[in-house]
């Protein structure tokens, strides 16, 4: 049988059409990210995930407002990060460790994607549900900018910073995730590994200063905190990016040598 | 249609495939028998694309495995071992899922689930969520989700395992009204599955191909040992001086009842030996009783070529 002659319809796809392919190739991980979102809300750890991050953030933000009389987002930007330790990970601890489980990463990856678009399309559903956790806190936002002034610069910042910081762990607990076939282990190294990247900028004082200002850069609170202060450095964003694409290439050296 | 050549497998220093080489054709349904860890799953493995070969080719409609493998994985539907499905969708959703995931276009899924919702009987469970399923069910699921996208190749890892009787039935009738379009390769270690299915059998046993060709010839070709029942009105001693004068057969049994003989024969080779005997018994005059050879069967070749 010709090549050209597969089950699809040849008017389906085009030969030599580079367009095409990078669009069959979008659509290919849109339908993976699809899948991901649906079983997020298939069960019930999305709806705990959101109530439970909007309950927190309400919280520290009422408190501010209606005790210290404080109309800022300051305090929803301050525990954010916190939430997303334990809320990401429990988010991607299934990812991998779960399909490895079942035996279904064997079918998703003789799917014809290569590997890079499994991981792209369950980063993408985690992006997303990111978005739809952080646009709700848009409340908070609308809130401020009636009752008093809103600092449009640090507000921007401080909601790029967050997801930046979102998608970061989400990639790290993914990668986690590729490592196990558990997802509590998964759960406990993806929560390890950020844990350990959000203090790496608060121990420096113990440290020598060249060591010191390295441990700084790799911290990831030091960046948001630059974020949500409302300047918006390419260093910061740089960062944030690298290191998701590091943990991505990571998850793709792990799926290369088919684990068992 | 698949060319596997030399192909070797390693785990670390486990060789799971050891330089195994078979040609595949078009429309033909092969089955891959072998004993648990023989090395079926790998090379299954190999050819959908899903591990790479540690040394050896595999060609899939003239493409290599290594290089053109999205390529051969649109032709290719497979249904991996224990049948992985995602428990917590709803059938249809898997399904249209599964043809999105392999380049069915949009406006044709539905055309392709009702297809396949006939083919393999799921009208009942169309709209239930995979985990309430029976594994019958579950099984038909898995061999829709490999049909879905209509793929030339079918690659199916122990399609009945875990099935009752009734429901082995079924999806062998299943498989076999597939055969007659698609070429079909499944593993088993059960052997009447292959009797019942395939056109050709290759037995592999610790990574190696020890024999390839149809079930039948596979019998007939057979070299071995097999046994005959042979009963005659005679005395014992004197049917048993005549059987041992042949020196054809070894006596493994002989008992006598009233006036007739029974013997247990044992005989090596190809060679019939029942013409032999009914001439015994007719030159000495003796009444045939019983004259029975045992049909060498798949089970014998098997046993004995596995049982290293």
């Amino acid at each position: 049988m010709h090549r050209s002659t597969t089950a699809l319809p040849d008017e389906a796809r085009p030969a030599s059409s580079a367009s095409r392919a990078v669009i069959d190739a979008a659509s290919l991980t849109w339908t993976l990210a699809r899948r991901e979102l649906r079983a997020y809300f298939d069960t019930p750890i999305a709806y705990v995930v959101l109530s439970v991050f909007l309950a927190i953030t309400g919280w520290f933000f009422g408190n501010a407002l209606f005790l210290q009389n404080v109309a800022s987002l300051r305090s929803v930007f301050s525990i954010a990060p916190f939430i997303f330790l334990f809320f990401i990970p429990a988010l991607t601890m299934a990812s991998f460790a779960e399909e490895r489980r079942a035996g279904t990463l064997e079918l998703l990856l003789t799917f014809p994607v290569r590997d890079w678009q499994v991981i792209a399309g369950k980063l993408l559903a985690t992006a997303i549900f990111l978005l739809i956790a952080i646009s709700i806190t848009f409340v908070y936002a609308i809130t401020v900018s009636r009752l008093g002034d809103l600092d449009f610069g640090a507000t921007v910042g401080g909601y790029l910073g967050l997801f930046l910081l979102g998608v970061m762990y989400a990639a790290v607990g993914i990668c986690a995730s590729s490592l196990t076939r558990n997802q509590i282990v998964a759960f406990i190294l993806g929560f390890a590994i950020i844990f350990m990247l959000f203090l790496l900028d608060k121990v420096t004082d113990f440290m020598p200063v060249w060591l010191g200002a390295i441990m700084q850069y790799l911290g990831s609170d030091y960046h948001f905190q630059n974020l949500m202060r409302g300047v918006i450095d390419s260093r910061d964003v740089l960062y944030y990016l690298s290191m998701t694409a590091f943990a991505f290439l990571l998850t793709t050296y792990t799926l290369s040598k088919r684990p068992e | 249609m698949i060319e596997v050549s030399q192909l070797t497998k390693t785990y670390g220093a486990e060789r799971a495939v050891d330089s195994i080489s078979f040609d595949i054709r078009r429309g033909e349904v092969v089955g891959f028998l072998g004993p648990n860890g023989a090395g079926k799953t790998t090379t299954m493995k190999v050819i959908t694309g899903y591990l790479p070969p540690t040394e050896g080719t595999v060609f899939v409609d003239g493409c290599d495995v290594r290089e053109d493998t999205l390529s051969i994985r649109r032709d290719i539907g497979y249904l991996p071992e224990s049948t992985p499905l995602y428990r917590d969708m709803v059938t249809y959703d898997y399904l249209a899922f599964v043809a999105a995931m392999r380049g069915v276009p949009s406006e044709k899924r539905n055309g392709r689930i009702a297809d396949m919702t006939q083919i393999c009987g799921l009208g009942d469970v169309l709209g239930k969520r995979i985990d309430a399923l029976s594994k019958g069910y579950r099984q038909r699921v898995g061999l829709a989700q490999a049909m879905i996208h209509d793929p030339a190749i079918l690659i199916l890892d122990e399609p009945t395992s875990g099935l009752d009787p009734n429901q082995i039935v079924e999806i062998r009738e299943l498989i076999k009204a597939i055969g007659r379009e698609k070429t079909v390769v499944l593993s088993t270690h059960i052997l009447p599955e292959v009797q019942a299915s395939c056109d050709r059998v290759l037995i592999i046993h610790k990574g190696r191909l020890v024999a390839d060709g149809a079930p039948q010839d596979l019998q007939a070709n057979f070299v071995g040992e097999r046994r005959v029942q042979f009963g005659v009105r005679a005395p014992l001693e004197t049917a048993t001086q005549a059987l041992m004068d042949t020196g054809s057969v070894r006596i493994l049994d002989s008992q006598a009842s009233d006036d007739e003989s029974l013997f247990t024969l044992s005989t090596d080779g190809k060679d019939d030996v029942r013409d032999a005997l009914f001439h015994l018994a007719v030159a000495r005059g003796w009444t045939l009783t019983e004259l029975h050879q045992d049909r060498t069967n798949l089970e014998d070749v098997f046993r004995q070529l596995t049982a290293l």
